[in-house]
Order: C-alpha cells, then sequence, then structure tokens
C-alpha cells in the first residue's frame, strides 16, 4: 500500500499468490440449505391455502368425520422413527462403518415405506367414502398438503435407494459423505413439516 | 385536424362541475399541450362527487410529488451538462463520496413528502371508502337522515351488463340509469368471471366477483350520458362489455322508469338463465319485471332450480358440514359451467356417482344440524372473541357484508 | 346440471389433433412460413460451416458461467423480438379497431398476444437479461472462478430455454393462454378456459421457474461462499450487492410462483377447488398468491440495473459512489418492503380502508430508499468528470425516465386514485415507464458498458446513438398518450372502442412504437457494425473506461479461469484501487487450475422436461409418464459420474498469461 513498498510486495498484497484449490462440495450444504427453505416455502403456501379453505366444506363431510387420529398417530410414528434411524445411520458414516450405514439406512427406508403405505391406505380409504379432492376446497387443500409431503417422501426413498448403491459400490467417500448429509437435511426437514401437518390439519381438525 | 375538433366540441357540452375547479385550473399547467386540455379528461372532470373527490386527490398527489420530482429532473440536467468532462473549469473531487447532512436531506426529503401523501392517502382512504354510505352528494351538500340512496344491483354477465332496480322492481341490460343528485347504492356480483364495474364519470371502480358481493356508493351530480365499462379483462367479448350510463332529473328518471316498466318482459329465474349465456355486443334491453330475491338468488351461486344456495352451504360448513352423508351431494353444488362458453368440454370429469346425486331442491336451514363444537379448549380464556368479532372489532366501518 | 361428454382423448395423442393446428389463422401461418424458412437457414448455415460441434462442445454443454450468461442474454433478445412483435400488433389494432371496425385481430388471436406480450416480456425477456447479466458479471466482480454450482447453472438456462421453447410452440400448435398475463382464475380455470393455452402457461412457467430457483439459489450462494479474499460484504461492489439482494428475492418468491400454479394445475387436471366459484373455492386466494410473488418479481428486475447505474455513474463520472453505505442499505430495505405491498395491486377487490391505506402506505414507503439511490446518483455525478459515453447516455435517460414512472406509481399506491386509474392505459404506461426507463434502459446501459468486457471490443457508438434517440423519443411517444387515454377513462386489454376522439392518441402511440422498432433495428446494426469493424474498435488492455470494480482486472474476453491469481481486496473499488497503487499482475509462479468439466446432462434433462411438459399440456399420459421417469432415471445416472472437474494445466495457464503480457505491451500497459 504505502508508497514505499516493491512492485514484488505489491503483488504479493493484492494477489493470492499461495492460492489452493477449493475443497470440492464446500458450499453444497449452504446450498441445499437454501434449496430447503425455498422448499419450505412451497409448503408455506399449501398451509396457508389449507388454512383459507380447510373450513369451506362444501356441505359435505369434514375433519372430524374423516380423520382417524390412532393411524395419524401410527404413521406419525413411523416418520419420527425413520428420522432417529437416519440419525444412527449419520453416527455409522462419522465411525466410517460403510455396513451399519447401508443397515440403518435400509431400516430408514422400510419405516419411510410404512409411512407411505399407511397414508396410501388413509387416501384410499377418504376416496372410497366419497371424500375425493373434487369434493370440497377443504379436501383438495388436505389432499394436496398431505400429498406434496408423501411425494417428497417418495423422493427421498429414490434417492436413498440410489445412494445405497452408491455407497456400496463407492464407499463412504467425501462426496457421497456430502450426499448423506444433504439427505439427511431433507429427511429430517420432511419430519418438520409432518409435524407441521400432524399438528394443523389432524389435531387441529379434530378438535374444531 | 378532425379529432381534436371532436375533443373540443365534446368538452364543450358538459358543464363544468361545482368542484372540478381544481382540475380546470391545474391541468393546464399539468399538461401544457393545447391539444391535452382540450380533450375529454373525464377522470380529472367527471360528474360526479365521488369520482371529483377521487380525481382531486390524483391532481393533488401529483402537484406534492412534483414538488420532489421537478428538482430532481433539473438537478439531473444540471449536473449532466455542468460536470461533463470537456468543462475543465467545474470542480473535480473524485474521492468525494459522503457527507451526512447531504445523506439526511436525500432520506428526509422524500420522507416528508410521503409522510403527507400517507396522511392523504389514510383519510382519503377511508372518506372515499366504497362500502361507506355517503355523507354528502355534492360539498356543503349533506345527505340528510331520510334519505334513502336508490339501490341498483348490478351483476357482470358474460359479456353485458344486468342492473336490477329492486325499489322499481325493473332491470335493464347495458342500461345504467339514476336521478341526479340522489346518492345510488350498488351491489355488484358476477356471474361466471372476475369484471370490475366501473363508470369513469361517475366513482372509482370495484371488481365484481362471482359468488361475492362488493359494495360501491357514488351520485351523479349532473345529468349526462357517459360510458360505464368493465375495467377488468374477462374473456372473449370483453370489449363489447360496456353500457350506457345516464344521470337524469328526477322528473326524467321517473319517466324513465315508467317506459321501462312498460315493456312486457319479465326477468325471472327462467329468463336469467338464457340471459347469462354468453353473448356480445349486446343492446340496451329492458325488463319490465324482476322476480323478486334474483340478485341475492345470483351471488348464492342458486339461481338455477336445486342449487344449495351459498350462505346455505356456509351456514352448514360452519356448523362441522354434513358427514359423510354429504360426500355425494354434489350435483345441487356444482356451479362452473363446463364448456359454458360454447367450447368442446375437454375437461377430467368429476367424481359424480350419478345413481347416488340427489338433486331435488333442498330446503334451507333445515338440516339436522350437528351441535357446535366446543371452541373453549382452542380459544382459552383470553381470547374471549370469535373470530368474526374480531374482524368487526378491526374493521372501522361497521357491518361490512 | 348435465355436464357435455368430453371430446374423446385418443390414447397416443391425447387431445392433439390436426384441428389444433391454427391452420385458419393466416397470420400464424405466414409466421409459422416465416419461422420455418428462417429456422432452416439457420440451421443450414450451422452445417454448412460445421458449427454444430463447437457449439455443443464450447457452448450448449459448457458449465462457463461467462458463456452461459451470453446465451442468457441471447435468449433474452431472441425472445424480446417476439415479444415486441406482439407489441406492435396490439398497437396496430388498437389504432385500427376504431368506427365500427374490427381491425384485423379477433378476439380469440388478440387475447393471446397481450397474454403472450405480458409473460413473454416478464418471464422470457427481462428475466434471462437479468440472470444473464448477473451469471457473467457477478463471479468476475467478485474474483471468483465460477459460481459454486455450474453444472447447475447449465441446468438453469436450459430449463429457461425449454419454457421459452414451450411458449413459442404456442404459437404454432394449439393456442396460448387467453388470461391476461397472471392467468386470474376462475377466467383461467378449465370451467372458462378448456383449451390447451392456460395450460402451456402453467408448464412453461413451472420449467422455467425451476431454472430460476435453482439459478437464485446458486448464485446466493456464489456470493456469500467464494468472494476473493479481503471482500467483506460492505466492500462488494454495489451490482454484486443488488444481485445478492435480487437473488433472493428470487428464492423467496419464485416458489410461491411455483405453489400457487400447482394449485391452479390441480384445478385444472385434477378437478379439485382451490380457485373454483363453488364448492368452497376462492379466486381471491389465488390473486393474493399470485401478487406476493409479482410484486418482489418487480424488484427482482429493477434491482440488478439499480446496480449497473450505480456502477456505470461512478465509472463514468471517474468518482467513487456517493453514498456507498446508504445505497446498500436502501437496496436491502427494498428488498424486505417489497414482501408487504402486494395488496396494491388489488385495492379494488374491496378490501377495508384501513387495509387499503396500510398497503398503500407501506408502497409509498418503498419510494424513500428508491429516491436516495436517485440522489445518490446524482451526487455522484456532481463534481465528477462525467464521460458521456452510451453506458452513460442510457443513464441519464433512466434517471429522466424513472422518476416519471415511480411518481406515478406512488400515484396509484393512493387508493382513492387507483379506483379510477386501477387496469386503465395509465397503469400501462406507468409500469412500462418504469420497466422501460428502468429495466430496459439498464439493460442497455449494461450491454454497451460490458460488452467489451465479454467480446474484446466496444460497440459502435454511432449506431449506438441512432438506437438510443429513437428508443427514447419512441417511448415517450408512444407511452405518454397511454397516461392520457387512461385520464380518459380508457382501460386495457381493449380490442375496439367505441369513442373515436380516442383514435388520435392511439395513433401517436403507434407512432411512437414504430420509432422503438427503428431503435431496436438500429441497435441490431449496431452489433452487426461493431462485429463487422471489431478490429478497429478493439480493447486489448481489459478495462476500457477506466473501471473500478474487478471484472476490469482480467483480460477482455476473460479466460476460462478469470483470474489466474485471486485478488486480494483491501477497499471498495478493488482494481481502481490497485491502479491507483501501481499493482503489477504475477508473471510466474502459476499453478494448475481446478475447473469442472463440460457436461450436456442439464440438455438432456430441459430436454426431457420439455417433453413431460408438451405431454401434459396435450393429456398424452404415458409420454408424459415416460419423460417423467426418463427424467428422474437420467438425473439418477449423472449422479454415479463422479469425475466432474479437472486441472486446466499450469503450462496453459503459462501460456494464456504470457499472450496477455504480450497483448497489453502492444497498448504500452
Amino acid at each position: 500500500m504505502s508508497s514505499t513498498s516493491t512492485p514484488a510486495e505489491l503483488t504479493a498484497h493484492y494477489y493470492d499468490l499461495h492460492e489452493h484449490d477449493h475443497p470440492e462440495g464446500g458450499s453444497t450444504m449452504l446450498g441445499f440449505w437454501i434449496y430447503l427453505m425455498s422448499d419450505c416455502l412451497i409448503f408455506a403456501i399449501l398451509f396457508a391455502a389449507y388454512a383459507v379453505l380447510g373450513g369451506n366444506l362444501a356441505a359435505g363431510p369434514g375433519p372430524q368425520d374423516l380423520f382417524d387420529l390412532p393411524l395419524v398417530a401410527l404413521n406419525t410414528a413411523m416418520l419420527l422413527f425413520s428420522s432417529i434411524t437416519y440419525g444412527f445411520a449419520m453416527l455409522a458414516m462419522v465411525r466410517g462403518d460403510k455396513q451399519k450405514v447401508l443397515l440403518w439406512l435400509a431400516i430408514t427406508g422400510l419405516f419411510g415405506l410404512a409411512f407411505l403405505s399407511i397414508e396410501l391406505y388413509e387416501f384410499h380409504h377418504l376416496i372410497h367414502v366419497g371424500a375425493t379432492p373434487q369434493r370440497s376446497a377443504f379436501l383438495s387443500a388436505f389432499f394436496t398438503l398431505v400429498g406434496t409431503h408423501g411425494l417428497h417422501v417418495t423422493f427421498g426413498l429414490i434417492w436413498l435407494v440410489t445412494l445405497m448403491v452408491q455407497v456400496n459400490r463407492f464407499g463412504l467417500k467425501p462426496a457421497n459423505q456430502r450426499r448423506l448429509m444433504c439427505l439427511s437435511l431433507f429427511w429430517h426437514f420432511l419430519d418438520v413439516i409432518w409435524i407441521g401437518v400432524f399438528t394443523f390439519v389432524y389435531l387441529m381438525g379434530m378438535l374444531r | 385536424m378532425s379529432y381534436v375538433l371532436h375533443c373540443s366540441t365534446r368538452l364543450g357540452a358538459p358543464p363544468m362541475s361545482h368542484s372540478s375547479r381544481l382540475a380546470r385550473r391545474i391541468t393546464p399547467v399539468l399538461l401544457l399541450t393545447p391539444l391535452l386540455s382540450a380533450c375529454d379528461m373525464i377522470v380529472l372532470n367527471p360528474a360526479g362527487d365521488v369520482a371529483q373527490q377521487q380525481g382531486d386527490l390524483v391532481v393533488i398527489s401529483t402537484l406534492l410529488m412534483l414538488l420532489i420530482i421537478v428538482p430532481v429532473m433539473a438537478l439531473t440536467i444540471f449536473f449532466a451538462w455542468k460536470y461533463r468532462a470537456d468543462n475543465k473549469e467545474a470542480r473535480y473531487e473524485p474521492e468525494w463520496s459522503h457527507s451526512t447532512q447531504l445523506e439526511l436531506a436525500i432520506w428526509g426529503a422524500p420522507l416528508l413528502i410521503i409522510i403527507c401523501l400517507g396522511a392523504l392517502t389514510w383519510v382519503g382512504t377511508h372518506l372515499l371508502d366504497p362500502y361507506r354510505p355517503l355523507a354528502r352528494t355534492a360539498p356543503g351538500q349533506p345527505v340528510a337522515a331520510d334519505v334513502r340512496p336508490l339501490e341498483v344491483q348490478v351483476v357482470a354477465l358474460d359479456w353485458k351488463w344486468l342492473f336490477i332496480y329492486p325499489e322499481q322492481g325493473i332491470a335493464t341490460v347495458n342500461e345504467l340509469v339514476a336521478p341526479v343528485d340522489r346518492p345510488i347504492r350498488f351491489r355488484i356480483s358476477s356471474s361466471s368471471v372476475m369484471n370490475s364495474f366501473y363508470v369513469p364519470a361517475l366513482a372509482g371502480q370495484i371488481y365484481a366477483m362471482p359468488a361475492m358481493e362488493t359494495k360501491l356508493h357514488a351520485v351523479f351530480n349532473r345529468p349526462g350520458n357517459f360510458r360505464g365499462f368493465s375495467a377488468n379483462y374477462s374473456g372473449a367479448g370483453f370489449s363489447g362489455m360496456r353500457f350506457d350510463a345516464r344521470g337524469l332529473s328526477n322528473a326524467d328518471f321517473d319517466s324513465w322508469v315508467e317506459t321501462v316498466r312498460g315493456t312486457a318482459v319479465t326477468l325471472d329465474r327462467a329468463a336469467y338463465l338464457k340471459l347469462e349465456q354468453p353473448s356480445e355486443n349486446v343492446p340496451v334491453t329492458h325488463f319490465g319485471q324482476v322476480e323478486r330475491g334474483l340478485f341475492d338468488a345470483v351471488v348464492n351461486l342458486c339461481v338455477e332450480p336445486g342449487k344449495m344456495c351459498q350462505h346455505d352451504m356456509m351456514a352448514i360448513d360452519a356448523k362441522g358440514g354434513l358427514g359423510l352423508a354429504g360426500a355425494y351431494n354434489v350435483a345441487q353444488l356444482s356451479h362452473d359451467k363446463f364448456a359454458a362458453r360454447g367450447t368442446d368440454g375437454a375437461r377430467p370429469a368429476r367424481f359424480m356417482v350419478a345413481a347416488m346425486c340427489d338433486t331435488r331442491p333442498v330446503p334451507s336451514h333445515e338440516f339436522e344440524l350437528p351441535d357446535p363444537v366446543n371452541l373453549a379448549p382452542l380459544i382459552g380464556a383470553g381470547l374471549a372473541l370469535r373470530a368474526g368479532a374480531v374482524s368487526a372489532a378491526l374493521s372501522p366501518i361497521p357491518s361490512r357484508f | 346440471m348435465s355436464a357435455p361428454e368430453p371430446t374423446a382423448i385418443s390414447p397416443i395423442f391425447g387431445r392433439l389433433t390436426l384441428d389444433v393446428l391454427p391452420l385458419h389463422e393466416p397470420i400464424v401461418v405466414a409466421t409459422f412460413i416465416a419461422v420455418v424458412i428462417g429456422g432452416a437457414a439457420v440451421l443450414a448455415l450451422i452445417t454448412k460451416f460445421k458449427l454444430w460441434g463447437m457449439l455443443w462442445n464450447d457452448w450448449f454443454t459448457s458449465v462457463d458461467h461467462k458463456k452461459i450468461g451470453i446465451m442468457y442474454m441471447v435468449l433474452g433478445l431472441v425472445m424480446f423480438l417476439r415479444g415486441f412483435a406482439d407489441a406492435i400488433m396490439m398497437r396496430l389494432q388498437q389504432v385500427m379497431g376504431f368506427n365500427g371496425s374490427e381491425g384485423y385481430l379477433n378476439a380469440h388471436h388478440y387475447d393471446q398476444i397481450f397474454t403472450a406480450h405480458g409473460v413473454i416480456m416478464i418471464f422470457f425477456v427481462a428475466m434471462p437479461f437479468v440472470t444473464g447479466l448477473m451469471n457473467y458479471l457477478v463471479p468476475l466482480q467478485i474474483g471468483a472462478r465460477d459460481v459454486s454450482f455450474p453444472f447447475l447453472n447449465n441446468f438453469s438456462f436450459w430449463m429457461t430455454t425449454a419454457g421459452a421453447v414451450l411458449v413459442m410452440m404456442s404459437l404454432f400448435v394449439g393456442e396460448f393462454a387467453q388470461t391476461g398475463w397472471l392467468a386470474y382464475p376462475p377466467l383461467s380455470g378449465i370451467a372458462y378456459s378448456p383449451a390447451s393455452g392456460v395450460d402451456y402457461y402453467i408448464w412453461a412457467l413451472q420449467i422455467a421457474g425451476v431454472g430460476t430457483t435453482l439459478s437464485g439459489i446458486n448464485l446466493i450462494v456464489t456470493i456469500i461462499k467464494l468472494r476473493a479474499p479481503g471482500m467483506s460484504l460492505m466492500r462488494m461492489p454495489v451490482f454484486t450487492w443488488t444481485s445478492l439482494c435480487t437473488n433472493v428475492l428470487i428464492v423467496a418468491s419464485f416458489p410461491v410462483l411455483t405453489g400457487v400454479l400447482l394449485l391452479l394445475s390441480l384445478d385444472r387436471y385434477v378437478g379439485t377447488n382451490f380457485f373454483t366459484n363453488d364448492f368452497g373455492g376462492s379466486p381471491m386466494m389465488y390473486v393474493n398468491l399470485i401478487w406476493i410473488w409479482g410484486h418482489p418479481e418487480v424488484y427482482i428486475l429493477i434491482l440488478p440495473l439499480f446496480g449497473v447505474f450505480s456502477e456505470i455513474t461512478a465509472t463514468f463520472s471517474g468518482k467513487r459512489l456517493f453514498g456507498y453505505t446508504s445505497m446498500v442499505y436502501a437496496t436491502v430495505v427494498i428488498t424486505i418492503l417489497s414482501y408487504v405491498v402486494w395488496l396494491h395491486h388489488f385495492f379494488t377487490m374491496g378490501s377495508g380502508a384501513s387495509v387499503n391505506s396500510f398497503f398503500g402506505i407501506t408502497t409509498m414507503v418503498i419510494s424513500i430508499p428508491t429516491g436516495a439511490k436517485l440522489f445518490n446518483w446524482l451526487f455522484t455525478m456532481y463534481r465528477g468528470r462525467i464521460r458521456f459515453d452510451l453506458p452513460m447516455m442510457w443513464t441519464v435517460a433512466f434517471m429522466l425516465t424513472f422518476v416519471v414512472g415511480g411518481m406515478t406509481g406512488v400515484l396509484l399506491a393512493v387508493p382513492p386514485a387507483d379506483f379510477v386509474l386501477h387496469n386503465s392505459l395509465f397503469l400501462i404506461a406507468h409500469f412500462h415507464n418504469v420497466i422501460i426507463g428502468g429495466v430496459l434502459f439498464g439493460l442497455f446501459a449494461a450491454i454497451n458498458f460490458w460488452w467489451p468486457k465479454a467480446f474484446g471490443f466496444k460497440l459502435d457508438m454511432f449506431w449506438g446513438k441512432i438506437s438510443f434517440w429513437c428508443w427514447v423519443v419512441g417511448f415517450w411517444l408512444a407511452f405518454m398518450p397511454l397516461y392520457v387515454l387512461g385520464l380518459m377513462g380508457v382501460t386495457r386489454r381493449m380490442r375496439v372502442f367505441d369513442d373515436p376522439s380516442l383514435q388520435i392518441w392511439f395513433i401517436i402511440a403507434g407512432i411512437g412504437a414504430v420509432i422503438i422498432a427503428a431503435g431496436i433495428g438500429a441497435m441490431l446494426v449496431q452489433f452487426a457494425v461493431s462485429i463487422w469493424k471489431r478490429n478497429e474498435l478493439r480493447d486489448e488492455t481489459g478495462d476500457p473506461w477506466n473501471g473500478r470494480t474487478l471484472e476490469w482486472a482480467t483480460s477482455s474476453p476473460p479466460p476460462d479461469y478469470n483470474f489466474a491469481f485471486t485478488p486480494v481486496v483491501h477497499g471498495l473499488d478493488a482494481w481502481h484501487e490497485m491502479k491507483q497503487a501501481g499493482v503489477k499482475r504475477p508473471l510466474d509462479g502459476f499453478r494448475a487450475i481446478h475447473m469442472p468439466k463440460n457436461t450436456g446432462t442439464g440438455v438432456v434433462l430441459a430436454a426431457l422436461s420439455l417433453v413431460c411438459g408438451f405431454a401434459l399440456i396435450w393429456y398424452m399420459w404415458w409420454l408424459a409418464i415416460l419423460s417423467f421417469v426418463g427424467l428422474v432415471g437420467y438425473a439418477i445416472y449423472h449422479t454415479f459420474n463422479y469425475k466432474r472437474d479437472f486441472h486446466i494445466p499450469v503450462e496453459t495457464v503459462a501460456e494464456t498469461e504470457a499472450a496477455r503480457t504480450r497483448q497489453l505491451a502492444t497498448v504500452g500497459a
């Protein structure tokens, strides 16, 4: 800076002459976080739609006629358990135990599958009794909110299976660890959303 | 130029109204082109007190903002000229980039303007709320307590306007007529899609929306023929969706009503259902008689026999719906007319089980309704107000709907 | 009620039949023939000059932010010509639709044109232009080698392009929406718009929206993570700041658009009741939601250009930007406030007076930071040495034009004034005043300013001036009459008129539009002439305007890796400071540079999305499922490729830098 510096000193002052490669994927977690927040906004829209339209039953069935709280509680338990088992998979990853990671991922996947099956059963039952998404704005908002969450879980499962194949084939290399971390964020995020769904849609619906 | 001539003759016709003075004085100053001042700026020089106040607000706000806009524009030109690179005389301070006083001024000056404009906005918006019954028909002419406004029910149809005069028991299509100096109370709705009811000479616009009712209060201060139209695009026939809006003296209005009454056409539900079919550029039509309660049926989407009215549906919903038994009663609720506009009806099929559809009319308020749910656990002791009461408490104008 | 039988839907072609080709519309057929001939000619030329390999390897599959930025700009320019063609057709129709004449466009065609004009100009012109600009400049300004997720960047671009292709397809296969650019239900619902138009609208925006959201995430992360050492937030160039705020707005608002369009598509495809009149739906909810996206969108478009004007004013005044800190705060305040003003787009819906005044006043409050920005530019010019090159000319034109648009905007924020001016041509004049006067003038300033950086030669001044004057004069002539017409109570989207006294104003506006067309023509000539005379206009220094920020520190065009050594930042206007200090670039000690590899995955995924969108529009369910499965499958396949990077060998870097040294020596730098 000062006028007495030599040109070489100046150059060293203004250029990073000893730069190293940026660690690969250094921004991935931040990027994925921001993506999750944008996804969260989509859910915010669906929650808002449910809040506005949830009372518009169009002289049809309402939450109390339709929701089976014990079933939904069981469903919630499935998803919460799957989050815990995913946590175990991450602990195994930190220890570098590939087999344990695969095992816990498989258990997580099974819980996820159970969650989806119960949800599909619930949807099937509702449609069977005539409570279709077309019946009223309440049901439109309900099916869309819960269904969008279910769709996310479905994609989470596809991702989970893909990752299991990749971990099995390529081991717990940094790229795979990063992917496991991202899926972990995604999976817990879906859990948080579900807690919102369970509270606002099911519990409040039964109380209303 | 013939257009210019046309403009000025139009201007000559209607006499200037009371409070257009401000606009008249300012318009030529604002808009220097002679062409402009010769033309018919109906928004700034309307025929109704409400529109006049709104137009005045346009002018006042503009003047207020010009206080800062004009100096900025002048300074831009001046600085651009003064500090051009050729002008070596001008001072050059390449590192000067901060001045606290200047910063205060450049944030403060717009702030002051916005404070004034904000105050104007708050007051103006409340005074000119379209839902608010008129307090005066003109400056210094308060509305007496016993004056009943003329009620006009407005329905935006595909693509024409229906006006129902319940007091007179008549209806018109594409012709709005009202006596001068009597407050008018519009109740506005639509049959299919969103429109906007707008008579520039009379008052600002308000949306006309299906299954909903909006309100507008206004008054004509001088007789004349004006234009009304939809100000919100609504489909193929939108351009032709205009109507004549006429202010008449009381006597002329009465004789007009008599003329319409003489028309041996009744607007009943069947006629309405035929009328609401899409049509374009519809000429003025008169109905000498109107079925009672038609407008309410329109708002509630239950003109068609066998349809459940929206207010009944909402009353049922408020009490928790009809349960699983109500799951299949969809035919009496559907309104959006598939392929109503003559299209081929490519659409996904609605789930509708024909055998279980009960299309018999449902008598209103005769359902066995479940007991209201106890809200106490949700609301708690601290929140005794019900939702409706809360919104009423927040709203400055009581009983909006 | 008896619903009419739905027309038979073919299991293979869905509802796509030969009837949907608009063979009965001579204008469309002529356009189609012109496009086919023109397209065939372009393809033939590319084949003749054997450019396919170059295009594919160096451009389409490139993950270089500079090339992607340029491709965005090309996309924006192409779509701009389409959007402008729509504009001039509307102007002509409104000139002709008088005295009982129907004009030359029927309602079916005219209603598509004004819808397409709005959709194209916002989503496929302004957005690509702005995204392209940010893509090109942000990494250079912060001293980075690329964005954080280069592959994602390529994918985002192709998704935006796929959306644009879908809109263009609607011109020749089926029809576009006839709903206005925001497609308010119930009009856009299946009951009142059963044909394919609204579906084109939905899927074009959804596919492009994925690209926009991802590119927003990408640029936020880039700005947060990849700044050169020493560049703290308060040392970032203003353009980078405005880009950051814009991308925050994108990420925080585009999901709302995605969500609301999802609900609309469910209404249309599944028969749900979000926005229907019956069964408890609420069309008003759509209007609220879409404007919760729509208003921030306005600032997404204008904020980066505020950054552009800041850079240009400081550079061409030869002076530090006045009030950098307040400029940054103003930008952040605008970002936040843009979320609490959405209701001013529908004061006339009948919300209470208190609600209306609240949103009116919040809207006015935004004009305070905006006004502060204008003053900052003004006082940057004050005691400067202003060089009136083209970028600065556009900037001054912007300042004079934009204040008028801003003023009419604040006027429309006064609810009672809005009641008489809402949806009128006054409103049209207002937002063209800010979008043309702000966004477009800013883009033209930016193109003239950064063109030499991107291509190594300046743009021709003569044709640039012709374009400038045509645009400025044409703009005022085209839109001042609309202000007048608005005050005469004329509403928007009208096709025919019954009051002959209005016609003169439409004629004046039409003449203005023709002059703007001349301005566009002159701009295209400017590009052509400049490419032709590129050796005369060559800039060897990499810093033709005596710039102040880091993008001017490297060669023009910059090497693939942008900077052989990352600059270290010690203050605002980093490059200006380096020049003052007399810093020499390092001439040896180069290292191999780690860079991402090109990939065709983005093209493939976007193409599959395009097929999927098209299949959904025409109810070809099998194709939709197939392409969607393909999409997911290909994405998974892509994740099995772990080798996505390479090193530019140190010899190549040394060679490139040596060439740069020789180049600088020729101009004595």
